[in-house]
Formats: C-alpha cells, sequence, structure tokens
C-alpha cells in the first residue's frame, strides 16, 4: 500500500501528484473465493478488511450494487457516541468507539474522528430519569458520560437556548465527552484501500441476484449482474436492502426499511463545538469540518425504497432546531437528503448467524450504523472467520425475538406517565 | 369476521395525488398514520399457533421493494383503518381499499 | 464620480430615485431596481468575495442565483444578518450593510491566501493523506486550523428578530418560472379557467424578457408583450403571481415546495410582519419553466475578478443600465456570447476580442459581429489570464497549436452554452435523458404530473420557447417572433490550452475551488463514480449545488474514463433548488406555539397559588405547591403529611380517558386487559394492566364499570392516545365482530382526586343522590351523582393509600367543584399537592408508574402484577407471547422490589445502578437500576423501588449501589413500605 503521510503529499506536490496510486484496484470478479461480503458500506468493506487483517482470510471479494460508501455510509450525519443504556449495546458500541480512536491510524487513512463531545438534552422530568439512568449505567460499564445541569450545558455549547421560558426548557443533559463525530466517505474509502492492499476484491457496479445453496442448504455462491460467484461463506451487511438479499436465501427478517432524511446549511464559520442530540423534540446537529451545519431529522412514518421522503418530516426537525438555536433561524438549508434505514422490533441490531449455514448477517442498525462502523466490521469479520459469534454480537442474535430476549434501547426512552 | 359492504377500491393513478382514504377521500398524508403490513391476521385461537408461528406474527413483516398492501389509519379524520396498496420504490399508491376486503 | 459605470439611459432601474449602501464599510450608491451586484458593478467594484480553500480574490459571475463568488453577509444588525447571500439576488434597498466573507483582515488583503501560494501542497483530499500524527493532534490541533479556515460567512449570534408565516394552497396548474415560457404557459391554462399559480425567482416576472431589448412577440417589443402579459394575467382572479418565490423542493404526489420572500428586499423594517412564507401547494399539473443557465468555461486562472458569463454581462447592461467594463474580452462557444460583444461595443465598451472555440462559428451573430469590426478569433482558446485583484489581459492561443498573443481587458466574458434547469424535474423522479448534440440532460419521460417547458427543455429559440409554454398550459398558442437571437452551441470540459498542466488551475467549481486537475487527480485514484468524483473533489458541493460545474467535471471525466457522458451519470438532484431560511420551515411554530400546551381545568387555579408545573407530554401538571420559602422537599413533605395525617386534594384531569361502550364492551376488555372484566359488576372498579401483543406492559390504569355496557377506562396521561390507537386497532382489524364503540373522554371530564383519613368529610357535604359511607361504599367502587350540583361520576379509588375519591366532573364545571372542595375541606386542612408528592405516595405503597417502573421490557410478573391475570380467559393481548416456551423459561429477570439504604437520610439517585460488589472491576455486573427514590416523611426515612435481578428471591440480601461520591448499602426489602395490609384504604 502506498502509504499516505505529510512526507508523501510534498513529494507528490512537487511531482504534479502523478504518482498516487488508485486507492483501490477495479477488478473482475473471480470465479471463486473464501468469503463474499454483500455490500460495500462501512460495515461491508471493514469486515473484509478485518477478515484478510485479523483473520487471515484474504480471498474475499466485496460486492457493491453501486458505488461504495453510496448508501447509509454516505448519507447520515456522522453522530458516533457509545453512550447506551443496556449492557450489552453499550459493549457493542463502545467496542466501536475505541476502535474509533485509532482507526485513522490503523487505516493510515484520516477518517477525521473529531472526540468534540455528544450532549444529550433532557426537556423534562422523564428525561432526566432516564438520562440519568444512562449516566450510570456507562459509568459502570466503563463507558464516559455525565450529567450536566443546564447552565453547564450552555457552557460547553454557547448557542443553545436555555431559557426557561421554552415550551421544551433545556432541564439537563448527559454528555459523552469521547462521543463525536467523522468524516463518513472516508471511512468507505479508508477500509477500501486498506482492504484492497490486503487482497481483497472490490467489485463495484455488482448486484447481487440470487443466492445458491446446495443440497445440505448450506451457501454455495451468490449470482450477480457481473455472472456467478462462489464462495461457502457470505455475509450480507446491506442495510435497507437486507431483507430484499436475505429473501434471496428464503430467510424472512424481522425488518422494515425507513426513509431516514438529513440536511445540511451553507458553511459558516466555526459556531458550533460539539454534537446536540434531542430525542423529545427531535433534534440532531453538528457542524462539519466545511462549515455545514449537518441537521437529522426523524424517519419517516412508512416503509419506502425512495431514498427521499416528505416535507413534513424536515420541517419539524427544523422547528425543533430554531427553538434549541434561535441564532440559527436564518441560517439556509443548502441539500436535503434521504437514506433507507432497516429496523429491527427492538431497535437493535442483528448481527450474527443465520439459520442457513454458511450465511451471516449484520443489519437492523436503524438510524444509528455509522456510529458501529469499526465494531460491527470486526464483529462480523469475527462470526465469518470463526462460524460463531463473539461473545459482544452474541446477543444480537436472531433468535432473541422468539425468547423475548429484546434489547430494547427504545422502549427504554420511550416517554409515559 | 363481521363482512363489511363490498365497495369497488378507489383506483389510483397519476392524477392520485394524496392518500386516499376509502371513507373521506384524498387527504393529504399529515392526517394519517401508518399502521404497518396488512393482512397479518391475528389468529383467532392463539393457543393453536406454536411459538414460531407467533414469534412471526409479532415481529416479522413483509418489507417489500415495490408494491405493498399497508395500512393506514385517518387518525386526524375519520379514525378508521383501511389498507392501501403502494409501491415503495416510486411511492405511487395504486389503490385503497377497507379492512376486511381482498387486495384489489 | 459616483456609478462611473452607470450608463445614462436603457435598463429597468429608476434613475430617477438614489438608494446609499455600504459594502465592507464604504458607501456607494444605486437605485431602485438594482441587486446589490448591478450597484457594486456600477460603482466599478469586481472584486467582492474569497474562495473557500484558497482565499483567491473573486469577482461577480453570473447575474442570477447560481452566483458562486459574490457571497456577501447582509443586515443592518445581527438579529437580522444573514451570511452567504448571493450579491445578484440581494435587492439593492437605502441604508443596506453588506460585508464580504472569508478574509481576514481585509478582502484586499487576506492572509487565508497564504493557502494560494502553496496550493501545489493542497489537492484535493489532501486531508485524508495526513494530519494523522500524533493521534490526538487532529482534534486538538489540526482541525480546529482548518475550521477557522473553511466556512464562509459568520453565523449570526444573536436570535432572529424575524417572524415567518406558511400557507397551504391547491391549484389546477403551477407554473414554475416567469419568463416567456412560464408566462405563455400560464397565459394558455388561465384561458381554459384553470386555478393557476405563477412564481418567480426574481423580484418581477419576466425572465429573460427583463433584458431583451431587441425581439419582437405578435407585433410588439418583447418588453411591451411582457407588460401586455402581465395584464392580461391579472385580469383572471383565479391567478395568483408570486414574485421573489423559489419552488425549492418537488414532493411526492406533485407536492411542491415554495419559498416567498417578503421583506428581505426592503430592508425588513417592520419585524411584525413576516420576513417569508413557506407555501405546500398541491397541483394538479406542474409546468417547469426554470430557463437555463449559462456554463463557465474551464481554462487556465479563469476565475480573476472581472471574469464573468457573457449572458450575465449582457443583462447587467441591458436590464441594469452597468458596463461590465471599458475593454472586453469574450471567450465563447456560443453564438449568443456575440451578442453580448456587439450590445457593449454599441454602448461604447471596447472589444478587445471573441476568441471562439469553434472552427467554423457563423449564423447572423457572428455575421453581425463581423460586419462590426469585432475582432473575431476562431478556433482558438485562452490559455491563461493575469491581474491579481482585477483581470488585466489574457493570452489567446489557436487550438491547433503555434504562438499566443496577449491582449489587455479589465473584463473577460465568457461562455459555455446553457445547462437547462431539470432539477426540479429530477427531483419528482422524471428521468433524464442526455442530448450529445446539446451535452445536456433534458427531461424525459415524467414520474409525476408535471411537464417542462422553454429552456429548461433545451430549446433554443424564443419561438419554440414561448410554444411549448402554451403547450404545457393547455394551449394551441402559435406565437410569431422576430429578431430574437438563437443560443446555439456550447462546450463541456476543461478547453484545450496548451500547457504545462502542472503548473495551470483552471477552475470547474469556483467556490470550492475545484480545479480540473483535481478532477483527473480523483479519477487516477480510483474514484471512478461521478458520486466519487464529487465527494472526493468537493466539486458541485458548495453552495451553487454544482449549478456551473456538473457538466464540466462530467466533460473532463469522459474522455479520461473513455465513457459517453450518459453512461456517466449525473449526481442527484436534491431539494432545494436554492437555500431556503430554517425559519421559512420552522414557521409559526415557535415558543408558546412550537407546540400546543395542554392545561386542565383547575390549571388557573394551581398557577395563582404559585405551583410549580412540569411538562408531561403536552400537558402542564402541578408538580408542587410551595409555601413562603419552600423549596421541593420541604413542599412534599408538608403535602405529604397533609394527606397521611388529614386530606390532600389533587388534580388528576391529564389522565387519559376512555368511554367503552357497546353490548360486547366487556368481551373486548376482557381481550384487551390481562384482568377478568365479566364478572365485574356495575358500580365497581378493577386496577387494569394493558400489554403490548408481545407480553410486555405498556399502560394501565382504573377502569370503573358504569352498566352491563359501559364502561370509564383510564389511561396513564402519557398513553392516552397510544391506548386509544391500539384498541382501536383491534377493534377495526382483529375483533370487528364485536359491538363496541370508543370514545375518548379525556378532554371533556375534569378529575379530582380527594385524598386522606379526612376525604369523606370533605366530599360527602357536596354530595347528591348518593350514600358515599363505608359500607355503602367501600373502596374499589363507584356512583354516579351529583357533587356541588354538578354531573359526577365519583370513584372510592386510591392512589395513595389512603381513603380517597376521584370525582370526575364536566370539565367545565372543574375549576368550580375544586373550589368548592377546598371550601368543604378548610376545617380540615385540605392541602392541594402536586405529582411529585402524589410520586412520593404512591412509592410509600408500591405502586408503579408505567414509564417508571416499566420501560418496555417489564412483564406484569416482573412487576408482581402476575395474579391479576384472568387465568380462566383463552386469550388477551400479549398471553400468547409470555407464553412461549423459550420466553417463560428464562430465569433471573428483574422484578419489583423496595430498597432501604443502610443511612436513612440518604435519598438515592433514580437511575443509579445495583452491584453486589462495587470494588469489582468495570464493566461491573450489574443486578439491577433505581427506579423511584423519595424521602418518605411517613416512615421518616428514605426509601427506593428498583428492578432488581431474581428481586423478589433477594429479600433481605445487602447489594451496593455506587454513586458518585462513594458506595450506598442498601437492603432488598418489599417493595410496598407503608401499610402493607392496606387498612387505611378501607377507612
Amino acid at each position: 500500500m502506498q502509504r499516505y503521510s505529510a512526507l508523501a503529499l510534498i513529494k507528490q506536490s512537487l511531482n504534479g501528484h502523478k504518482g498516487w496510486k488508485p486507492q483501490w484496484r477495479d477488478p473482475e470478479p473471480k470465479q471463486s473465493y473464501d468469503a463474499i461480503i454483500i455490500g460495500g458500506g462501512g460495515h461491508g468493506l471493514g469486515a473484509a478488511y478485518y477478515l484478510a487483517k485479523k483473520h487471515g482470510i484474504r480471498n474475499v471479494a466485496v460486492l457493491e450494487k453501486g458505488w461504495i460508501g453510496g448508501g447509509n455510509t454516505g448519507r447520515n450525519t456522522t453522530i458516533i457516541r457509545s453512550n447506551y443504556l443496556f449492557d450489552e449495546s453499550a459493549a457493542l458500541y463502545d467496542h466501536a468507539l475505541k476502535m474509533w480512536e485509532g482507526l485513522s491510524q490503523d487505516l493510515n487513512y484520516n477518517v477525521m474522528f473529531s472526540q468534540r463531545g455528544v450532549l444529550m438534552v433532557a426537556h423534562n422530568v422523564h428525561d432526566e430519569q432516564s438520562f440519568r439512568r444512562h449516566v450510570y449505567a456507562n459509568r459502570l460499564n466503563g463507558v464516559d458520560n455525565e450529567w450536566l445541569t443546564p447552565e453547564q450545558a450552555k457552557a460547553f455549547c454557547p448557542p443553545l437556548n436555555i431559557a426557561p421560558g421554552m415550551r421544551h426548557a433545556v432541564t439537563g443533559a448527559a454528555l459523552q465527552r469521547r462521543a463525536g463525530t467523522a468524516r463518513h466517505d472516508a471511512v468507505a474509502w479508508g477500509y477500501a484501500r486498506a482492504a484492497d492492499a490486503l487482497g481483497v476484491d472490490i467489485i463495484q457496479n455488482c448486484e447481487v441476484t440470487g443466492i445458491d445453496r446446495d443440497a445440505a442448504g448450506h451457501v454455495t455462491g451468490v449470482r450477480t449482474t457481473r455472472g456467478r460467484i462462489g464462495a461457502r461463506k457470505i455475509g450480507v451487511s446491506a442495510a435497507g436492502s437486507t431483507s430484499l438479499v436475505m429473501e434471496m436465501a428464503g430467510l424472512r427478517m424481522p425488518l422494515e426499511s425507513y426513509p431516514l432524511q438529513a440536511l445540511v446549511s451553507e458553511p459558516v464559520k466555526p459556531i458550533f463545538p460539539c454534537v446536540v442530540m434531542s430525542n423529545t423534540i427531535h433534534a440532531y446537529i453538528s457542524q462539519s469540518d466545511k462549515g455545514e451545519l449537518v441537521i437529522g431529522a426523524g424517519t419517516d412514518a412508512y416503509v419506502s425504497y425512495s431514498q427521499r421522503g416528505a416535507l413534513h418530516i424536515p420541517m419539524h426537525t427544523l422547528e425543533a432546531i430554531c427553538e434549541l438555536f434561535p441564532i440559527f433561524r436564518r441560517m439556509r438549508m443548502m441539500r436535503n437528503w434521504g437514506g433507507i434505514v432497516d429496523v429491527t422490533p427492538d431497535r437493535s441490531p442483528i448481527l450474527g448467524k443465520t439459520p442457513v449455514p454458511g450465511l451471516y448477517v449484520n443489519c437492523g442498525w436503524g438510524t444509528g450504523g455509522f456510529k458501529a462502523t469499526p465494531g460491527a466490521a470486526d464483529l462480523l469479520a469475527y462470526t465469518i472467520a470463526k462460524d460463531e459469534p463473539h461473545p459482544i454480537n452474541a446477543p444480537f442474535n436472531l433468535e432473541r425475538f422468539g425468547a423475548g430476549q429484546l434489547i430494547d434501547e427504545a422502549a427504554a426512552a420511550a416517554v409515559a406517565h | 369476521m363481521k363482512l363489511l359492504p363490498p365497495r369497488s377500491p378507489i383506483k389510483g393513478s397519476q392524477e392520485m395525488l394524496l392518500i386516499p382514504c376509502p371513507y373521506c377521500g384524498n387527504r393529504p398524508e399529515i392526517e394519517f398514520a401508518y399502521g404497518g403490513e396488512a393482512h397479518v391476521v391475528r389468529a383467532a385461537a392463539p393457543r393453536t399457533v406454536d411459538d414460531t408461528a407467533w414469534t412471526e406474527f409479532l415481529y416479522f413483516r413483509k418489507n417489500p421493494r415495490g408494491d405493498h398492501a399497508e395500512r393506514w389509519r385517518h387518525a386526524y379524520g375519520c379514525g378508521r383503518f383501511f389498507n392501501v396498496k403502494r409501491n415503495t420504490y416510486t411511492d405511487q399508491i395504486e389503490a385503497s381499499y377497507r379492512i376486511g376486503e381482498t387486495l384489489p | 464620480m459616483t456609478q462611473p459605470y452607470r450608463l445614462s439611459t436603457g435598463g429597468r432601474i429608476d434613475r430617477s430615485r438614489t438608494l446609499t449602501f455600504s459594502f465592507d464599510g464604504k458607501h456607494y450608491t444605486g437605485h431602485p431596481g438594482d441587486t446589490l451586484a448591478s450597484a457594486l458593478l456600477a460603482n466599478g467594484v469586481h472584486l467582492v468575495g474569497r474562495s473557500f480553500k484558497y482565499h483567491r480574490p473573486r469577482g461577480i459571475l453570473t447575474a442570477g442565483g447560481e452566483e458562486p463568488n459574490a457571497l456577501v453577509g447582509v443586515g443592518r444588525d445581527d438579529a437580522h444578518f444573514t451570511p452567504n447571500l448571493r450579491a445578484t439576488q440581494v435587492e439593492l434597498y437605502d441604508g443596506l450593510t453588506s460585508e464580504s466573507q472569508n478574509r481576514s483582515p481585509s478582502l484586499m488583503r487576506d492572509y487565508g491566501a497564504v493557502n494560494d501560494v502553496f496550493w501545489r501542497f493542497f489537492p484535493a483530499g489532501f486531508y485524508y493523506k495526513t494530519f494523522m500524527w500524533p493521534r490526538k493532534a487532529w482534534t486538538k490541533f489540526f482541525e480546529p486550523r482548518i475550521r477557522e479556515m473553511a466556512g464562509l460567512g459568520r453565523s449570526p449570534k444573536t436570535a432572529d428578530a424575524a417572524r415567518y408565516a406558511q400557507r397551504f394552497a391547491h391549484c389546477d396548474v403551477l407554473v414554475v418560472g416567469a419568463g416567456p415560457a412560464g408566462l405563455a404557459a400560464a397565459l394558455a391554462a388561465a384561458k381554459t379557467g384553470a386555478r393557476v399559480i405563477l412564481c418567480d425567482e426574481q423580484s418581477e416576472p419576466g425572465g429573460s424578457l427583463l433584458a431583451e431589448p431587441e425581439a419582437m412577440i405578435d407585433g410588439l417589443a418583447a418588453a411591451e408583450w411582457l407588460k401586455a402579459a402581465l395584464v392580461q394575467l391579472a385580469a383572471y382572479p383565479q391567478v395568483k403571481i408570486l414574485p421573489r418565490t423559489i419552488a425549492f423542493g418537488y414532493f411526492p404526489h406533485n407536492m411542491i415546495g415554495l419559498a416567498q420572500s417578503l421583506t428581505d428586499h426592503d430592508g425588513e423594517w417592520d419585524d411584525s410582519k413576516p420576513r417569508g412564507r413557506l407555501w405546500q401547494v398541491r397541483a394538479k399539473q406542474v409546468v417547469i419553466a426554470a430557463g437555463a443557465i449559462e456554463r463557465p468555461l474551464v481554462f487556465p486562472d479563469n476565475d480573476r475578478p472581472g471574469i464573468m458569463l457573457a449572458e450575465a454581462a449582457r443583462i447587467y447592461l441591458e436590464r441594469y443600465g452597468v458596463l461590465p467594463g471599458r475593454r472586453a474580452l469574450v471567450f465563447t462557444a456560443n453564438d449568443v456570447a456575440y451578442r453580448t460583444a456587439l450590445a457593449l461595443h454599441r454602448a461604447g465598451c471596447a472589444i478587445a476580442g471573441i476568441v471562439d472555440l469553434r472552427p467554423d462559428a457563423g449564423g447572423p451573430l457572428v455575421t453581425a459581429a463581423q460586419k462590426a469590426g469585432l475582432p473575431v478569433f476562431p478556433a482558438s482558446t485562452i490559455a491563461g489570464t493575469d491581474g491579481r485583484l482585477r483581470v488585466t489581459g489574457a493570452t489567446i492561443k489557436p487550438i491547433a497549436g503555434g504562438s499566443g498573443q496577449h491582449v489587455s481587458c479589465d473584463v473577460l466574458l465568457m461562455s459555455g452554452g446553457f445547462t437547462p434547469s431539470v432539477h426540479l424535474f429530477s427531483q419528482s423522479r422524471g428521468k433524464l435523458v442526455f442530448d450529445s448534440t446539446l451535452d445536456a440532460f433534458l427531461p424525459g419521460a415524467p414520474a409525476e404530473a408535471c411537464s417542462v417547458a422553454g429552456s429548461a427543455a433545451g430549446l433554443q429559440s424564443l419561438k419554440e420557447v414561448l410554444d411549448s409554454g402554451a403547450a404545457a398550459g393547455g394551449g394551441a398558442a402559435s406565437y410569431q417572433v422576430a429578431n430574437a437571437p438563437l443560443a446555439q452551441g456550447g462546450f463541456i470540459g476543461a478547453v484545450p490550452y496548451h500547457g504545462d498542466p502542472g503548473s495551470v488551475r483552471a477552475f470547474l467549481d469556483y467556490q470550492n475551488d475545484v480545479t480540473a486537475k483535481d478532477v483527473v487527480l480523483a479519477l487516477r485514484e480510483g474514484m471512478r463514480s461521478v458520486e466519487h468524483v464529487k465527494r472526493f473533489t468537493t466539486n458541485g458541493m458548495a453552495t451553487d449545488q454544482g449549478k456551473l460545474s456538473n457538466m464540466n467535471a462530467l466533460g473532463i471525466m469522459a474522455p479520461v474514463l473513455n465513457k459517453p457522458v450518459p453512461a456517466i451519470g449525473t449526481t442527484t438532484f436534491r431539494m432545494p433548488y436554492t437555500p431556503v431560511p430554517f425559519g421559512y420551515f420552522g414557521g409559526y411554530a415557535r415558543g408558546e406555539l412550537f407546540e400546543p400546551e395542554r392545561r386542565t381545568a383547575i390549571h388557573s387555579w394551581a398557577a395563582a397559588q404559585g405551583a410549580v408545573f412540569e411538562d408531561v407530554s403536552l400537558w402542564k401538571r402541578a408538580r408542587y405547591f410551595p409555601r413562603g420559602t419552600e423549596d421541593m422537599r420541604q413542599a412534599v413533605a408538608r403535602e405529604c403529611r397533609a394527606v397521611r395525617n388529614g386530606v390532600g386534594i389533587f388534580d388528576a384531569s391529564t389522565l387519559g380517558k376512555i368511554e367503552v361502550v357497546g353490548p360486547d364492551a366487556a368481551e373486548f376488555l376482557n381481550r384487551m386487559y390481562i384482568n377478568a372484566w365479566t364478572k365485574l359488576q356495575p358500580g365497581k372498579l378493577r386496577y387494569g394492566i394493558l400489554l403490548r401483543e408481545d407480553g410486555f406492559v405498556i399502560d394501565d390504569g382504573v377502569i370503573g364499570r358504569i352498566s352491563d355496557t359501559r364502561f370509564h377506562v383510564t389511561t396513564t396521561t402519557g398513553g392516552a392516545a397510544r391506548v386509544l390507537t391500539m384498541m382501536e386497532d383491534y377493534l377495526q382489524t382483529e375483533f370487528p365482530e364485536l359491538d363496541v364503540w370508543l370514545t375518548s373522554t379525556t378532554e371533556q371530564y375534569a378529575v379530582i382526586a380527594v385524598q386522606g383519613p379526612m376525604a369523606r368529610e370533605v366530599v360527602q357535604p357536596l354530595v347528591e343522590g348518593a350514600d358515599i359511607s363505608a359500607e355503602a361504599m367501600p373502596h374499589m367502587s363507584m356512583v354516579e351523582c351529583r357533587i356541588a350540583g354538578v354531573p359526577a361520576r365519583l370513584f372510592r379509588v386510591s392512589f395513595t393509600g389512603e381513603l380517597g375519591f376521584e370525582i370526575n366532573v364536566p370539565a367545565d364545571y372543574g375549576r368550580a367543584v375544586w373550589e368548592d372542595l377546598m371550601e368543604s375541606g378548610r376545617p380540615y386542612g385540605i392541602t392541594p399537592y402536586g405529582t411529585e408528592t402524589m410520586h412520593v405516595l404512591r412509592a410509600e405503597k408500591g405502586y408503579i408508574i408505567v414509564g417508571q417502573e416499566t420501560d418496555g421490557t417489564v412483564t406484569p410478573d416482573d412487576v408482581g402484577y402476575a395474579g391479576m391475570i384472568g387465568k380462566a380467559k383463552p386469550d388477551f393481548v400479549g398471553k400468547r407471547a409470555l407464553a412461549r416456551a423459550a420466553f417463560a423459561a428464562q430465569t433471573n429477570r428483574k422484578q419489583l422490589v423496595g430498597l432501604l439504604t443502610d443511612d436513612p437520610a440518604h435519598v438515592l439517585e433514580e437511575g443509579a445502578h445495583i452491584v453486589a460488589d462495587p470494588a469489582q472491576p468495570k464493566p461491573m455486573t450489574m443486578l439491577g437500576h433505581v427506579t423511584s427514590s423519595y424521602w418518605s416523611d411517613a416512615l421518616g426515612r428514605s426509601i427506593a423501588l428498583a428492578l432488581l435481578r431474581d428481586g423478589r428471591a433477594r429479600t433481605g440480601e445487602q447489594l451496593y449501589v455506587p454513586l458518585e461520591n462513594g458506595n450506598a448499602r442498601v437492603t432488598v426489602v418489599s417493595s410496598v413500605f407503608y401499610d402493607p395490609e392496606g387498612v387505611r384504604l378501607n377507612g
């Protein structure tokens, strides 16, 4: 792999940058591989990288129906945090967060992981109870999270409106300082480049149209728009399209795919130092390195694969943003877009083996998949290589729904009284 | 099940601009609540259904890209649930029909 | 001298009035009808901004919303300040204050321009390759510096002073763009009687006709035809014309979002008027007549101030009466640039040359230029320009090669042809088709009821444009047009320049400083998809969202990839077409109106008493009633004491209430709730638990049987709507054979709880028509009667553990009955109490709060309520799920218990977690968490409820709750702390 560094950049600068090599090859698919990953997002590319790097399985292909990083990897609001309530979730997301902390160096690709802190704003007594429960659970799990008064929250994030007269006044906030953001495209490209260097074939514009199985039911390969490709191990990491891919193996999944919208403002000079999330009034905001305010909206109400949504969804989000940050009311929306998120009944992912031998799945990340990228990739690679889940992803199996052992982060935050 | 009087479903077309409530007519989406996949029948005698099938009933839903039969409730209107046939890729609505009627 | 570049005649500005404005602190003048850009140009100001990355000096490039360079901050103060406005769109008003951006300390001398000196080190994507060492330096050192250099304008730091409006509208035909095609469409549609909305982003309708001195339409000069068309449209009552209105988004089922600017153009002097209005228009038919956008040519140093688009220069001349310069060099691949040269020539501007990329340019405009003696350089290119803060000259070279010729100029006007504005059409999911003769993507098959007319559809002659508009509007007009120019020709990609590619920069995306070389580098690095190239180079990600740059990028990619343009494809068009202020979307939903506030009938009384309120879903609930200097704990202790020893009064009106009526009402509740209802006698109450179908507790509440066929169901405050929806769902779709009606009565009843040993004494005197003695009306019974003269449903029920009543009266009488009860209770020291006291009292009794003791993962058995399940019932919602073998086999589930701290004064924090060994390393094994924790006045110590693994079996065990300041040791006890036998209930 051509090493990236300041020195390399200077050298190339004097040479008109003619010496830069392609970050990944554009190979023709081979007839067969030891393992195939379906889905060229951060999760899938990362899984291929860790298969090659940690488990020595290098004869691997990543099949992407469009362009790598073009799904939710390139469409999210880049928030990274691990302050989840349940032990299983905290372990999963903190595994990822720890990997984020060294990812640029590991990949030799600056993914711009910026530990700016994520502030989760509380607006009522129930929020406070819920967030404090998070803070306590996180601490005992070794995950940093602290409780701030409204004044402390404002000191951390000066644009925050903490006026007591607000319709939903800010009553406090939970802060995870290790949390932050990263450059989403760089994550896909960094994994692609590093995986390619270890021999992984990244095959774009290659849509899987079928999954072949032998008489015993074991997978034997896939049919694609670029021909049949054999493999005895197939990992599916296809986010919003997971249901469609799994159906090719005859599997029904507890998933529904919803549009999730996000938007950015025109760029401005640094004004917003961290990430702020408000679950109660549905506002998620940070500022990118380019200066745009990056704002996440809620999901649309209905199943859709259209990668767009209705106008009232971003309207509702911007209502909330303008309330929390009245100084941004004159800022202007520059671009709005949509992704397709695959949502499970308990809002926690499914990461593990499936009833089909040789078929592994990583899905159901809903609105929160980006933050898990290195962790999910690592655990999917482990599960594929060992044919058994790692203890961290073991609870996130497909069987939990039958056993009623849900990991219900959403319900745990639900409002009632 | 009590049968509702038969009624021809409202047909969709290029001019189908809104969600067609079979009771009230076309109304904008913000008047409705989504109700998930249609025609998921809760067994009349749940005891007779095995665990796997019940788990499927609880948690597993069709998630197609293309035609989808789904329920909507005219929450800020007549309050009734009804079914809609919608293409999940184009968002075009092809038909709407009452609960108890079959997919046209 | 003021406005040295203003012509004495011509244009649509009002020279009779002079406006004063400032830019970067310097004062200038202009006229009504000017934009900030035209006024600056009239004053000879071209340098208006600095680019994003290299901080290159930049001038006004365009005359429209696609402007990438002339971005300015405008506003008289911070509360009216908007960054990043296009000077080409800002209408001039007297007193306008504006500033340039992305420069420090000044536009002339910008330290950031050091980046331009070292540009070789900052190619596309350089930041992915460096700043990785040491590990922490990115967040702490590199990133803050990069952020400081990036961004454009400054965000306001003061809350916006403006207000905003919103509107829904329906129409038969929505016409987007009021140029010739849009006007023709609107006229044709209006004639058919259709309801028409015609919107246009500019201050006045007309589009290209606003700068059209020559063409004749139906025998009238274009400007006259425009005037007549507007008079005609104004005569139709069902036609609405919206100027200053952009159609920013195309949503499913022909809904279009419009953003109408209302006061920006006159300076927002009156904040009581809405600044802008967001329209949501549902149209039967949409006509997109959005025009076309002129493309720059990509040649070395094509970005100096004074380098403009040719048609933009002509607009400044014809519409604003401004000469962009004194000596113009024209560089084109399109005939219309000749028209610019001719017009400038006539206006007294020297033409240094017309450099045409095409070898065989012909046609009437070319001939006219030659006839006028303008020097034309066919088959030639521009190999470079010079000048730092303003272009001073350029080098012309034959494309075939050979020596160059340097000419001096003070403006360089370019035209690479026109890109049809297919943005809205593409947003509607209509298919785009590449036209290789035009080098443009054109609208193909529509996905919605819409059509595209005029130059947005790639049409080039004014007659075609008008006729297509008329056809789109449903008419068949055939316009007679004379003297109209034909916008033929174009070029995409980087022009040949015969130089060392290593040392030149030809800009594609001006604002983001993306050069042709960057695109080539991206391809070299393996970025092959147009989306990868966009994201790697940031081409098309600037505030114009690629309006000027996307086609040229494709033109550069195609030969390198050896693929035709359509095989590369385009990036996706997204809303908004041009940026829209957040405030437009926020609209009225701000402050008190952000969300409705629900208040009970007794709210005003509580507020007058100084109650402290809390938000519970949309409701405001009185949390406690402090007296004097009491804090919450003191007030709550006093309120608790009053209830336990005397009598308290509590507003329970927010509880959800559903009237369940019909012959099958009991059977319906049997199927919904875990409890059995058939045998509940009229006049009796029962506490009900509701599960989700997957077996977890979702709601609870007391249910009263009014008669055989009528139940009064109560729900939690936050769960009311959810429960009603769930009931309707089952009733309508699963149990349609049941004859039951559901009605929400939450808002109809005020509910007053009177609780405490003296409760009966307080209520009794006000009751008519019922015996409420202990014998006649035991705990968990109800009666219909009159209370304080008002028809009431009186429940004998307790959420405090004391003798208690809940009085349901029509909400309109709620406050009157409350006040009568206060009066009646005065001899007993009746004390109003709030939700906090309610919580303490119920926790002392171990009563759960759904949402606090439960969190969506809790079963009835977990909270000790398994005994309530109607065992004989074949089915209820959630029963089958709980019976699944794998589910039932679970052990070690969390169960509701009580906790007592070793230190009775120590009130645990809610949400704190419980461990067996606080010294264990992290991550610790957590056994559960504290769900509720209070100071109990009745017990003289703290109490807590918790969900604890295998909790009921742990009674008596000592465990630990690690807290910020040490570990609290606790003992596991029963969850019922007070009066476990329940004798007080039956008082």
